[in-house]
């Protein structure tokens, strides 16, 4: 590089600091750490595919037209020439079928909105199961499910935009969800619709919501969310030299620079391919919303499809007091249930540092099999949802699979509240057999696969000790140490008075760490290491034979004299 | 931990936490620290880094190309043409731009992999807490600035201060009052009144029970959505069009089917309200509002298909599976003079999903 | 028949009779051969064929009439079949839907056993138990002369009565107890005519009074369209609304970028690899 190309780049740096005053930050920031994980990038996916909305929906709304009024359609798609119609609907049609590459953005729209949601859902869950959201990032979580929930809105009202058939019938939908909150349900209803069902007024205000305000909050929370993170500093998985206190990795400058750019590239080529290979929401197949009219197959997008479950699988509970009309059949699926979700899920952490009395800054993650009780408890909402999932399908599950649509919502109906329960014992139980596997290795060794005869002929597996790193790793979690109560009584022979709060507290605590195993102490390692006895053989300590890479294992290596005969 | 003694002033017996039960106990392995960094072939190898880099500029040219062939593709190609039964536009568009994006993405990344400096950097972190004295100092200034307002003095002004935001929040209510219209009773009422032709819809074509054949549905409307032949053969436009026609046809599409008479078993109030063995019921499920029309003309059940609530119409609507609660409503029908099918009435009962008022 | 008689006793005279035997059955046999009809034969003969057929492979169930057979509990095991006309045999039998072959919630779609005179001989002996729907001519349901604003029409008509079943793109959709609604893609549009204007099992009739003949044709023409269209934006996935839309945003979607993460964050290869754990 010449001198005259750098004497010139510093003249516009110090055009810019003396304005700015970036350079304070800039050197902090431009080499910041970031530590490397293919888990770390899957809230990547989410922020890329919502650059990928704003820009394919800039485009969209330079054609797209937010009114009811009625048209007939003259475009270019001949199945649908001279119908009436919404001028959203025909506008619709006329960027699919007569803008160059309209439809291509509209595909691209819709399939990165699908992933917008799912990468923020795969998010949440790796944020959720390596407790990622403990002190000090509860405010971020909270973030996150904010943001979570405004996509779930905006999704929503950008699938009930184009006003054709399945839009309006999702619609219908919520207007009936909408009718159903107590006392003022007619009156929430006429207000949103701006009349009744459909009127003409309810596309243009949706628009508004969807391409101004809640964009406009989605931008102003991702913002939040990246300057926490930023702030606070990426986690990083334990391991050598990894500590609570560091942060190990590459720069941002260039080397983070390169992946996360590159990866914005990847992620939007990947959603142009999905729009030019994959057709999704073909409105023109669906026709223009008639509220006579409905197709076979009427579901919302993914996101809400749990949502859809829940009203399908509810029973049809309605109460009638003193006159008045109580739905329990659309309000508890379809109010009741999006807000169980996500207040259990907001309140989660503050639970989570309440049962466990954890009050430490947490930067390590946790591997999920080191907290079985939370990761149970996430398999079981994972299992729930899913459940809910797969009912909202229930149509397209009987046809293609033989099976009757009764019988599935039958089966659901109890599923849901034993599936749950099931996943949560299987997956506790997982968790902690894993850990005895990890303590297993740690005071053992690993399983070479080499048999050893003894003198006496008894046969026993030869065991390895594990490389320091590796040994590292499966002794970095703390130990568990539930809430005790405290001793009976105090110097004068009165038990201690203890509010029922914390007597609740201390039994969760318990339950929460109950059959945890724990790592072992140098102690008990030490131990192990001199007295194998039990467990067959083991190659000395130090020794780092490549046994599976295909080197040789030397009979020094072995301690045969202490070799037992199995019986 | 600090709150848990506040809680109640009796901690229970200190849970011991991280580091400190970690001390006691004994970690059991020493931190070995960070491994030692190891070079790639890229590193050591001149002939590997010059691949690499080819590697990498050539999916850099291979996007450039892709870029100008989608330009290319965007004026040569006919937006109606089609190719392996796709369409040639939308497939020629999005596989050059996903793939011109895609090694974009991917040469970013093998440039990051392969050549770019690998050294794992160590940045510590501190505590997000200020520390102890600037937080004291915070607390001062915000306390100095509370006192010299006199916020906490003054109540009267503060009072009426707190008022007067308050009250603010009413215009802010108020001004949404023109959302839209209160509901009133038009939850309560379809277009249905006695002598409205029952019309098929689409073709808005009158229907004499002639027409109906046992086992049939037919997907009906009132006559009032569709230009009439009047008696003196005139055509009488349409009564409703565009939005009222939708807001209308949304509470008042309905189906006829025929079953036999003596298949029928109505509830006793609605026992005369079909026409020899054709009956008519609101399109709408009390469920949440979706148009249902699945009849198995064996069964006499009806399916509705968003959330499948099933509706027996020989036993007047009422719901044998499903989430829906209410039966649905039927409508009591007739002949007029000309023998063609009728309303005798509006719905007796609101139609569509229940609502808080309704009863 | 000194030639025959004096060879009787011989050892082989029984198998020589068993084969005369069997040559005048099968002769017999081929003669009467239901599927031999002459098919230019009068109506009376392709009805009394019609009925030999009836009585071999539909009485069990429909009666010795087709004047149907009720379980104990009242229901039918058959349905009578007086004035359901051909049109409704030449869509069951046609289509191989019957004879049933066993009893469950819906009779399938399946090759036909019978060849086409065989249906049609069915068809004639059903018809002449009672007036019913004749089996449509090519006239009724050939789209030819259709304007672009008829099928246009024809989408209409479709949306309104079809897609609540069989949905937005024909394929089908499910009926409560195991039942379904076929797909209508691919589906001769005589059987779907026929279908309209018979009502085969659940499905309810959509009479010529209602639902006019050229209302059908402009029905049928939009299928055809339907079934010739292009998927504009790629693969249509099935054509069954959102759920495959979004299991395939999952797997291909989802799929393909967490495989990209794990590229991405993996360091590639070494000069000295470090012995792994």
């Amino acid at each position: 590089m010449s001198t005259a190309a750098n004497s010139k780049g510093d003249g516009a740096v110090k055009w810019l600091d003396e304005r700015v005053g970036l350079a304070g930050l800039a050197k902090k920031q431009l080499r910041k750490v970031f530590p490397d994980h293919w888990s770390f990038l899957l809230g990547e996916i989410a922020l890329w595919s919502f650059v990928i909305l704003l820009l394919t929906g800039v485009f969209l709304s330079l054609w797209f037209k937010p009114s009811m009024t009625e048209v007939q359609y003259v475009g270019s798609y001949s199945n649908l020439r001279g119908i009436k119609m919404s001028e959203a609907y025909a506008s619709t049609l006329n960027i699919s079928f007569d803008v160059r590459g309209g439809l291509l953005m509209r595909q691209m729209h819709h399939w990165a909105a699908n992933l917008f949601l799912a990468a923020m859902s795969i998010h949440m869950l790796r944020i959720f199961f390596t407790g990622a959201f403990r002190k000090p990032r509860e405010i971020n979580w909270l973030i996150g499910l904010s943001l979570l929930m405004l996509g779930i809105l905006e999704g929503f009202a950008g699938y009930s935009l184009p006003d054709d058939l399945l839009s309006g019938t999702g619609l219908r939908i919520a207007d009936g969800i909408i009718r159903s909150i107590p006392v003022v349900g007619t009156y929430a209803e006429f207000f949103i619709f701006g009349g009744q069902f459909p009127g003409d007024i309810f596309i243009p205000r949706l628009y508004t919501v969807h391409v101004l305000l809640i964009p406009g909050l989605l931008l102003g929370l991702i913002s939040a969310h990246m300057l926490l993170l930023v702030y606070q500093k990426h986690t990083q998985w334990p391991g050598p030299g990894r500590t609570n206190d560091n942060v190990v990795g590459f720069p941002l400058l260039p080397v983070y620079m390169a992946k996360a750019g590159g990866f914005f590239f990847i992620v939007f080529g990947v959603t142009a391919l999905m729009g030019a290979l994959m057709q999704i929401n073909p409105i023109w197949m669906y026709g223009p919303y008639d509220p006579g009219e409905v197709t076979a197959g009427s579901q919302p997008d993914w996101y809400m499809g749990w949502l859809e479950g829940g009203l399908r699988i509810m029973p049809n509970w309605e109460s009638h007091l003193w006159g008045f009309t109580i739905s329990w059949n659309v309000m508890i699926p379809g109010l009741a249930l999006m807000g169980i979700l996500f207040t259990a899920l907001g309140a989660y952490p503050f639970i989570e540092r309440w049962i466990t009395g954890d009050n430490a800054e947490h930067h390590l993650l946790d591997r999920p099999r080191n907290q079985p009780t939370r990761t149970g408890l996430g398999v079981a909402g994972i299992t729930a949802y899913g459940l809910l999932w797969i009912a909202g399908g229930n149509d397209v599950i009987a046809t293609h699979f033989d099976l009757s649509l009764n019988s599935i919502t039958w089966f659901m109906r109890f599923a849901i509240f034993i599936g749950p329960v099931i996943a949560f014992t299987v997956a506790r139980r997982w968790a902690i057999s894993l850990q005895h596997h990890d303590r297993e290795l740690l005071l053992h060794g690993y399983e070479t696969g080499v048999i050893v005869r003894s003198p006496d002929g008894g046969y026993s597996e030869l065991h390895a000790p594990l490389s320091p790193e590796h040994a590292y790793l499966l002794s970095t979690q703390p130990r568990s140490v539930p809430l005790q109560l405290p001793p009976g009584e105090d110097s004068n022979g009165i038990p201690a008075p203890l509010h029922r709060k914390e007597r609740l507290r201390i039994r969760l605590s318990q339950f929460w760490y109950a059959d945890d195993v724990q790592k072992p102490t140098a102690d008990e390692l030490e131990a192990a290491h001199h007295h194998h006895d039990d467990d067959g053989p083991m190659i000395e300590d130090g020794h780092h034979v490549g046994i599976e890479t295909g080197g040789q294992v030397g009979g020094d290596d072995f301690d045969l004299e202490e070799t037992p005969a199995q019986n | 931990m600090s709150e848990i003694t506040s809680s109640n002033g009796h901690p229970p017996t200190d849970p011991h936490h991280d580091s400190r039960s970690t001390q006691e106990l004994g970690e059991p392995i020493p931190n070995p620290g960070l491994p030692e960094h190891q070079p790639r072939p890229s590193d050591v190898d001149p002939a590997m880094e010059r691949r690499a880099e080819r590697q990498v500029a050539g999916m850099f040219v291979a996007a450039t190309v892709l870029a100008l062939a989608f330009c290319v593709c965007y004026f040569t190609i006919d937006p109606q043409a089609t190719v392996f039964g796709y369409g040639a536009m939308n497939l020629a568009l999005g596989t050059t731009l996903g793939l011109a994006l895609l090694l974009i993405g991917l040469g970013a990344n093998h440039w990051a992999r392969k050549l770019m400096a690998d050294h794992e950097i160590i940045e510590y972190r501190h505590s997000a807490a200020s520390s102890p004295e600037d937080r004291e100092a915070a607390i001062t200034a915000f306390k100095t600035g509370a006192a010299e307002s006199g916020f906490g003095r003054r109540t009267l002004v503060r009072n009426t201060l707190l008022g007067a935001l308050g009250v603010l929040g009413l215009p802010a209510v108020v001004l949404l009052r023109d959302l839209g219209p209160l509901p009133g009773d038009s939850l309560d009422h379809t277009v249905w009144r006695k002598g409205v032709r029952i019309v098929n819809d689409v073709a808005g074509t009158p229907l004499r029970p002639a027409d109906i054949e046992l086992g049939q549905l037919v997907n009906a409307e009132p006559a009032l959505f569709f230009p009439q032949q009047g008696p003196n053969g005139k055509v009488i436009p349409a009564r409703y069009d565009g939005t009222a026609l939708n807001d209308e046809k949304a509470k008042a599409a309905v189906i006829l089917v025929r079953m036999l008479p003596e298949d029928i078993h109505p509830i006793k109030s609605q026992a005369s309200w079909g026409y020899d063995g054709i009956l008519c019921y609101s399109k709408i499920c009390t469920h949440v509002g979706c148009p249902i029309s699945l009849w198995e003309q064996q069964t006499h059940h009806l399916l509705c298909p968003c959330h499948q609530s099933t509706f027996d119409l020989a036993h007047s609507g009422r719901v044998i599976f499903g989430p829906a609660a209410r039966s649905l409503p039927q409508l009591n029908i007739g002949l007029d003079s000309e023998g063609y099918l009728i309303a005798l009435h509006d719905f007796y009962v609101p139609v569509g999903p229940s609502f808080w008022e309704r009863g | 028949m000194k030639f025959l008689s004096a060879r009787r006793r011989h050892p082989l005279a029984g198998l020589v009779v068993l084969l005369l035997a069997l040559v005048v059955m099968g002769g017999l046999y081929s003669a009467f051969r239901p599927a031999a009809a002459d098919q230019s034969g009068s109506d009376t003969a392709l009805i009394s064929q019609g009925r030999r057929l009836f009585v071999v492979s539909c009485a069990t169930c429909h009666g010795l009439n087709g004047e149907g057979i009720l379980t104990k509990q009242n229901t039918n095991f058959g349905p009578p079949l007086v004035g359901v006309g051909a049109a409704a045999v030449d869509f069951q039998v046609g289509t191989g839907r019957m004879p049933m072959a066993q009893p469950g919630p819906q009779a399938q779609a399946r090759t036909p056993i019978f060849d086409p005179g065989e249906v049609r001989a069915l068809a004639a002996y059903v018809a002449s138990l009672g007036p019913g729907p004749a089996i449509p001519t090519d006239a009724q349901y050939s789209t030819s002369g259709l304007t672009a604003e008829q099928i246009a029409q024809g989408g209409e008509f479709f949306r309104t009565n079809c897609t609540a079943c069989h949905n937005f793109a024909g394929k089908g959709g499910a009926l409560p107890n195991g039942k379904y609604a076929p797909t209508l893609i691919g589906v001769n549009p005589k059987y779907v005519i026929e279908a309209m204007i018979t009502g085969p099992q659940q499905m309810p009739k959509f009479s010529n009074g209602v639902i006019k003949p050229q209302e059908k044709r402009e029905i049928i023409a939009y299928l055809q369209q339907l079934k010739s269209q292009p998927g504009y934006g790629g693969s249509k996935l099935g054509s069954l609304g959102p759920v495959t839309e979004g299991l395939w945003g999952w797997v291909l979607g989802i799929g393909v970028l967490v495989l990209a993460t794990v590229w991405i964050s993996n360091n590639g290869a070494r000069v000295t690899k470090k012995k792994s754990q």
